[in-house]
């Protein structure tokens, strides 16, 4: 049994917790993080891009020594039907700088070296280590944390709440709801290994480039969905998510899901002849702005993942989890300075500085979003991709027919489909959405 | 290739890492005569076939191959189908890459 209190308890080591935890600790506070995987990353999973720039507000020298795999030149969107994809692809020689912004990364790896600087700025870290409870007086007010590691608490000022998207402290303890069905993604991945050559000969890269797929359309069986490809130095991950809901809906199976995006003739040419050395999973919070939680309380903040801080239009979540867990450790170090108690109405001023950082700006600006996405899922992911696609090959074949009778039939295939209204309803709730 | 092979989980599942609390599972089905719908649709919608029919048409959960992503849970916890939570700390799936 730890007898010791703490300034603060940090509960999780995934990208918010890392954050918050270095962040206390080089400030001064003596601090536990728990965390239940072997080490650090052990249970994390991502696609992954890395943003630099959030990470080195953090530790600024990070190139010197992380585990990073490719930098990104070149990101392509590929909207899909089942033999076809028509794609945006965007490429610059600009991105090939001395501090890239954004890197493919292996998350058991970087979380490693993550958690490593985390101890060097003093933190205690105790992984295998699952929180059970959080602790709290007869007043509600959280004091602590309970582990299956032996009886008895862990006493804390602040209780930091990292636990990511599936937290179960936070939603046994009745501070936020457990994640819904419709407000999840469940995301299936897997990690194709391939020499490094062949990656860069596939990919169109030279030494440290990186390239990013997203794709969406008819791999996702009309559900709200999308399919994802990122080249690492020597391997590829690909994988595939949507929302649980559809799941249910649906009947489809993540595997069945994943297994045809990887037999996709635009997919195959890519993995051919790799060697799967890993199939993980892993939720996605996708409520956005409205689903985000009361976000400290007494003796508690929590960050990250675990309050559905993800732009998943943008597919970012381990940007925002890092500065959630900076802002919230910056909020309580200002208050612990100040010798005032960790209680509501000083902890409020986390809240105030996530208002004011991109997190909440960015995370306001789609606030309707994905009730758009889910409720018109089979128009945006089934029926849009294949007319898409019908437009383009129409466009692309010369077969006699003339181009003033090519674009009759394609607008035709459009408006039969969805209707001049449907269409203008959609693109209209898209734009009202997007602004 | 043809579908089926393509798809067995348990494949995909040998290629990780776990190190399995023998005796301790972490996920428990409470037992039933009938299986809900939240029940049903997770012998489809969990990742690793964790959940399967047996011979009286009950769902029974076998959680060794579990990548414990929560899926399980958002679904069937809170209808009480199934007991929920984290293996005991450094047991369960131990990811190389993540
Ligand atoms: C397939 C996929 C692709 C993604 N791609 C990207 C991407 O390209 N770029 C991007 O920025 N984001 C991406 N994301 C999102 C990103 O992974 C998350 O937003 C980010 O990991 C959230 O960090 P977190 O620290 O809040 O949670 P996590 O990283 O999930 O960390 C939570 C930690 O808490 C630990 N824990 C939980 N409960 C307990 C407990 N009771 N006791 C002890 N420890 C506990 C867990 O073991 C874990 O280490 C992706 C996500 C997925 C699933
Ligand atoms: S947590 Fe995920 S992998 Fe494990 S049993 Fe539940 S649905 Fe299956």
């Amino acid at each position: 049994m730890i007898e010791e209190k703490f300034d603060a308890i940090v509960v999780g080591a995934g990208m918010a917790g890392n954050a918050a935890a270095l962040t206390l600790a080089e400030g001064g506070m003596k601090v536990l993080q728990l965390e239940r995987g072997e080490y650090s990353g052990s249970k994390n999973v991502q696609g992954a891009i890395l943003y630099a720039d959030m990470l080195e507000k953090l530790v600024p020298n990070f190139r010197e020594d992380a585990p990073l795999e490719r930098h990104l030149v070149e990101q392509r969107f590929w909207m899909m039907d089942d033999r076809s994809h028509t794609g945006l692809h965007y490429r610059s020689e600009d991105f090939n700088e001395d501090r890239p912004n954004r890197y493919t990364i292996i998350r058991a790896q970087f979380d490693k070296w993550f958690s490593q600087k985390v101890r060097e700025a003093g933190a205690t870290v105790l992984c295998e280590t699952t929180v059970t409870d959080l602790a709290q007086d007869s007043h509600g007010k959280v004091i602590g944390v309970r582990t299956d590691r032996r009886d008895g608490e862990i006493h804390a000022d602040i209780v930091v709440l990292a636990e990511g998207v599936n937290g179960m402290l936070g939603t046994r303890a009745g501070l936020r709801e457990r994640p819904k069905a419709e407000k999840v993604a469940l995301a299936v991945k897997e990690m194709h290994f391939l020499p490094r050559e062949i990656i860069e000969a596939r990919f169109n890269l030279k030494s440290d480039e990186g390239v990013v797929i997203e794709a969406v359309g008819t791999i996702s069986r009309g559900m709200t969905g999308m399919g994802f490809i990122y080249a690492n130095k020597e391997c590829i991950s690909l994988g595939i998510g949507c929302l649980v809901a559809d799941f249910q809906r649906t009947g489809e199976t993540p595997y069945g899901l994943l297994d045809r995006f990887k037999r996709h003739p635009s997919v195959a040419p890519l993995i051919e002849g790799s060697e799967v050395k890993e199939y993980s999973a892993h939720l996605i919070p996708e409520g956005g702005f409205k689903a985000i939680p009361q976000l400290y309380g007494d003796g508690w903040v929590v960050i990250g993942d675990a309050a559905q801080l993800n732009n998943t239009i943008h597919r970012e979540g381990s940007n925002l989890a890092m500065t959630s867990g900076r802002i919230a450790a910056e909020a309580i170090l200002q208050i612990k300075s100040r010798n005032q108690p960790m209680i509501p109405q000083y902890l409020a001023l986390y809240k105030k500085m996530l208002d004011d950082s991109f997190v909440i700006k960015d995370l306001r600006k789609y606030k309707d979003m994905p009730a758009l996405m889910h409720t018109r899922s089979q128009n945006f992911f089934l029926t849009y991709p294949q007319l898409v696609s019908k437009a383009m090959q129409n466009f692309l074949r010369v077969d006699g027919t003339p181009k003033i009778e090519k674009e009759k039939l394609t607008l035709r295939s459009f408006t039969s489909a969805r209707s001049r209204r449907g269409l203008f309803g959609d693109a209209f709730r898209l734009v009202r959405a997007w602004r | 290739m043809s579908i089926e092979l393509a798809m067995r989980v348990e494949d995909k599942l040998f290629n990780n890492r776990y190190l399995v609390d023998t005796g301790r599972p972490h996920i428990k089905v409470r037992p039933h005569a009938k299986p809900s719908p939240q029940l049903l649709s997770m012998l489809k919608a969990c990742p690793a076939r964790c959940y399967e029919l047996n011979e009286q048409g009950q769902v029974e959960a076998t959680v060794d191959g579990c990548i414990e992503c929560g899926t399980c849970r958002v679904v069937c916890e809170e209808s009480g189908d199934i007991e929920w939570s984290y293996p005991r700390g450094g047991y369960g799936v131990l990811f190389k890459f993540g």
